[in-house]
């Protein structure tokens, strides 16, 4: 019994404490620093906005200049969460996303979230035009010119042949979550090569850099908006050609990869709440051009934000015209 | 990834009784094993090819397609399906009113301009104070260092997020586990049901139902705290039944000769005497949260996990390391708060105290004073809410470690990328084409007759079920690859394990210095030292391979250091008198009479790289960790990464109970002891 009591001793006082402790948040709750300063500066209704954030810098790019606006031209409260694609549109449904900046496709998705469970709606093109496909360093059109189309690939299969690919040439992917039908493509298309995983869009630079600068042989996935073309320009290897429907099953895909009209997702709710930054959502668009700038600074060693300031700066009447 | 979960097991050292086995046994084990491998050898040889069940990466069987329709059903059933509605929904709710409650307090509010209830200064104050009185001065010291320290590091706003989940995820396990482990304390019964449970929650690789939870839940903090409670129960279930179980039987006769009913007995006898183990079970509890709630980040957990996850995927080095050294100092602070509190709730420990209860009394009121002044400050000064940014050498930190890897990765590039295409052309491709390019049926049988060999029909019985249930997944091919990884990986550690484990068992001195550091190896969440492997080899195999080493080789150092260091003095002198050199020592008598130590090592190290396996797949591993991954990642491929995670854990029952085997040999007549494991 004595040690019952002794932990009930010991226990008690800190309990006793936490409820004082408590007891006093709830009374001086009115006046902390937190409520006092926001009151002053929320002079627009705008909230907060959870900015889902896709790992490439493209995307980044395009998630700095709205966070960047969002905020100190409205003042709302961003944030960003580090999601891969596909898991941020389960967030539609908890409140946890407001925002996808930069969709590739995903006409499943699109069909799931947005016309069967009307949680999301499509906030219209962001300007940009996606291209996904193969690629290979300039180095190597220049020694084979004819290596640019698929007939010809397995010619030089054994030239890209590493360790990872059990004899067979190696077709470098990026992340598992960037959209890909390059397991099917090298089956369907009868190619002797394997596709194996760098695991993210830096380690896939990374390879195209270092095979340009050693002039060792290299093919991978790529996409275009992407500012590492500017730096190597690589060249892209011609798949047969897409037509509609034709990538409808993800096991029989055959064909190259659609071009994509780039498009923003918003949640339903967010974007029925009237806030003005899902006006700013709807609004967004701008060039590839554009994205690659901010998307080199950021690459350069730029924090988003600072590199998202920069074009800001630079574009304030595009700027404007996002937020009439 | 259950960092400290198995380590604090005490090893059983049996002394090794008969050495030799008895002849005829062994001409038998030696024929079926000569046999298996002479057929394996033949049909490596002869059938090459053929028959390897290979299932391209983008491909799926019926039931993968079938599992897929769950994605789709889930979907559609949300709103109107009474389960969600009256069970999973509110479940949820509640899950996410104390998350945002916790996070509220300490990280950051919704409302306002996001600062957090108590600011950093009342943090810091109020948790200091909570270690001093659950623990020590000492402790509490410690955790004002470190907490300061995330603020300097530029990371307090996030070690704040995972403080704050780890706490909701350690409330709710302990609203479920303790209860839980009480029922199973008391009743053979429940024990006896709950236990294979257990089992089955810790071999399953977390990502595995992150994936169907994330489905169930949505993502954000609530799933990954109902994630983290599935991770981190199985300790404090465990630690609370065994510490009830464990009270002599003559103490409860005593108290049951006084007429005490089942209630009374448990709140005046059981519960108190098991108190101590409970709070062990509880700081178990608490690492493997901490562990979990990182890789939560990768369903929309706030924290530090989330600057880990980015540093991967922009191969950030440096950022990485700087995260990663806040998450190894939560983890220790946690570790030694908590361990402070078990030593605390020891019986017996007030008469050890130097200071009276009445004055610590005193002194801890006069402490909360102060605490409850640095919550005030810090709810109405802004340099108390937020951290000063001034005082930051968290980039000073990243830039010199960046500086430091990018040295290493241009200087050291030819010899890594030697070392890694060494090891991946001449030890594991060969290997991994032996296992995948021979006939899936005659490798079946070559594996059922090694267990056949080892263990009895029985072993030969569990084996054969377990790779039928692989076939059946259709994902035979791809657990090959895994097995052909994880043997490579443990052959390492089991190197690394004899070599510095007789070095500790030897000397006093190796011990003290190498401890530490095999501590702070298993305390890193394996998350974090992926990403300087990263930068040196590049995503591959190898590079999974390393990080499973890394993982698996402290456990077994320790357990055969411990193993050579209790083998006893009076054995080692007489080889000595007989005039053995050290090297005659070792090998003829020290790791000898160690060899249950060592197949106990094996085990673990197993099962530890077994661990290690989808997490890998974030760094280059193919085969079934990478089916995991991807089955996250994409919606197509959700179906067959549940069924790789399931292929995995029956991957990881089928090695267990061999090495098991192995480890029981010499003594067969006794019963096999319980395993070890956890």
């Amino acid at each position: 019994m004595s040690r019952t009591s002794q932990l009930l001793k010991r226990t008690l006082p800190a309990l006793a404490g936490t409820a004082a402790a408590a007891l006093m948040l709830a009374g001086c709750g009115g006046a902390t620093v937190n409520q006092a300063v926001a009151g002053n500066g929320s002079a627009t209704p705008c909230g907060s906005v959870n900015v889902a954030l896709n790992a490439w810098v493209g995307y980044t790019a395009d998630a700095a200049v709205y966070s960047y606006v969002a905020q100190n031209k409205l003042g709302c409260t961003v944030t960003q969460k580090e999601l891969s694609e596909q898991i941020s549109w389960q967030g539609f449904g908890s409140g946890e996303v407001d925002v996808i900046m930069e969709n590739w496709g995903h006409a499943d998705l699109a069909k799931q979230y947005i016309t069967d469970q009307k949680v999301a709606v499509d906030a219209g093109p962001t300007g940009n035009e996606g291209h996904i496909g193969w690629y290979v360093p300039p180095w190597m059109v220049q020694k084979y010119p004819d290596i640019l189309d698929y007939k010809n690939l397995d010619k030089y299969a054994s030239l890209f042949a590493t360790s990872e690919s059990s004899g067979k040439g190696q077709v470098l992917d990026g992340d598992p979550a960037f959209v890909t039908n390059d397991e099917a493509l090298v089956k369907n298309l009868g190619l002797n090569y394997k596709v194996v995983f760098s695991g993210s869009e830096a380690a896939l630079i990374q390879s195209f850099r270092t095979a340009e600068k050693n002039k060792t042989p290299l093919l991978g996935y790529f996409y275009e908006p992407q500012w590492f073309l500017s730096e190597v320009p690589l060249k892209k290897v011609s798949l047969p050609p897409y037509t509609p429907g034709c990538d409808s099953d993800p096991e029989k895909v055959a064909c190259d990869y659609p071009d994509y009209k780039l498009n923003k997702i918003i949640s339903k709710k967010f974007a029925d709440s009237g806030s003005p930054a899902a006006k700013l959502a709807k609004a967004f668009t701008w060039t590839n051009a554009d994205q690659n700038s901010v998307a080199t600074d950021i690459q350069g060693g730029m924090k988003p934000e600072a590199a998202a300031k920069k074009w800001v700066d630079a574009h304030p009447d595009q700027v404007a015209a996002w937020l009439k | 990834m259950s960092t400290l979960i198995r380590e604090r097991v005490p090893v059983r050292n049996t002394p090794p009784a008969a050495v030799r086995p008895q002849r005829r046994r062994l001409g038998r084990r030696t024929i079926l094993l000569g046999g298996a491998a002479v057929a394996w050898l033949l049909g490596f040889i002869f059938l090459h090819g053929t028959a390897t069940l290979n299932l391209p990466a983008s491909e799926l069987t019926d039931l993968h397609r079938t599992l897929n329709q769950v994605n789709a059903w889930v979907a559609d059933n949300r709103a109107d399906n009474p389960v969600f509605q009256y069970l999973l929904t509110p479940l949820r709710s509640a899950v996410d009113v104390v998350a945002n409650l916790f996070t509220g307090i300490f990280a950051a509010s919704t409302t306002g301009l996001r600062l957090p209830e108590i600011g950093w200064l009342g943090t810091v104050a109020l948790l200091g104070w909570i270690a001093w009185a659950a623990g020590n001065i000492r402790v509490a010291l410690l955790t004002v260092a470190v907490f300061i320290f995330f603020g300097l590091q530029g990371l307090f706003v996030d070690a704040a997020y995972s403080f704050a989940l780890v706490l909701t995820a350690v409330l709710f396990t302990l609203l479920t586990g303790i209860p839980l482990g009480i029922l199973a304390g008391i009743s053979a019964r429940v024990s006896k049901v709950i236990t294979p449970v257990l089992d089955f929650m810790q071999i399953l690789p977390t990502f595995v139902y992150l994936a169907p939870l994330a489905l169930i839940f949505l993502i954000g903090p609530a799933s990954a705290v109902i994630a983290t409670v599935i991770y981190a129960a199985p300790p404090v279930i465990r630690l609370t039944a065994h510490g009830i179980r464990g009270i002599p039987a003559d103490t409860r006769e005593a108290s049951d000769s006084l007429g005490t009913t089942g209630v009374q007995r448990l709140i005046t006898l059981q519960l108190p005497l098991a108190r101590r183990t409970i709070v062990m079970g509880i700081n178990q509890t608490t690492m493997a949260a901490l562990s979990m709630v990182t890789i939560a980040a990768l369903i929309a957990a706030p924290g530090l996990g989330q600057v880990v996850v980015r540093a991967l995927q922009s191969l950030d080095v440096g950022t990485a390391v700087n995260a990663g050294l806040s998450i190894v100092l939560l983890a220790i602070a946690l570790d030694r708060v908590t361990t402070a509190a078990s030593r605390r709730a020891e019986p017996g420990a007030a008469r050890n105290r130097r200071i009276s209860r009445r004055t610590r009394y005193i002194l801890l009121g006069a402490g909360f004073v102060v605490v409850l002044a640095a919550i005030q400050l810090s709810r109405t000064m802004l340099w108390a809410a937020v951290f000063p940014k001034d005082l930051n050498i968290g980039p000073g930190i990243v830039d010199g470690v960046t500086a430091a890897s990018q040295w290493l990765q241009t200087n050291l590039f030819f010899l890594t990328v030697s070392l890694r295409e060494g090891v991946t052309n001449g030890v594991l491709n060969p290997f991994q084409s032996l296992l995948t390019d021979t006939p899936f049926y005659l490798l079946a049988l070559v594996i059922i007759a090694v267990a056949c060999a080892l263990g009895r029909w029985q072993l030969g019985l569990v084996a054969a079920a377990c790779l039928a249930v692989i076939i059946c997944l259709g994902l035979w091919s791809d657990a090959m690859v895994t097995l052909a990884g994880t043997l490579v990986a443990t052959s390492v550690v089991m190197i690394l394990g004899v070599i510095f484990g007789v070095a500790m068992g030897r000397s006093n001195r190796v011990d003290q210095i190498m401890r530490p550091l095999l501590d702070a190896g298993q305390t890193m969440p394996a998350f974090v030292y992926l990403v300087p492997f990263l930068g040196l080899f590049g995503a591959t195999r190898f590079t999974a391979i390393v990080a499973g080493i890394i993982y698996a080789a402290p456990v077994a150092i320790k357990i055969t250091a411990d193993g050579i260091a209790a083998i006893s003095p009076t054995v080692m002198e007489a080889a000595v008198s007989a005039g053995s050199t050290p090297w005659q020592i070792i090998t003829k008598v020290q790791l000898p009479m160690a060899r249950k130590s060592l197949a106990l090592a094996a085990n673990q190290g197993l099962i530890y790289v077994l661990a290690m396996v989808v997490v890998g797949a974030l760094v280059g591993a193919g085969g079934l960790g990478y089916d995991v991954v991807a089955g996250f990642v994409q919606s197509s491929l959700f179906g067959k990464g549940l069924a790789a995670g399931l292929a995995i854990v029956f991957l990881g029952i089928l090695l267990d109970r061999m090495t098991q085997a192995a480890a029981v040999r010499p003594a067969r007549k006794t019963a096999p002891g319980k395993p070890v494991r956890h």
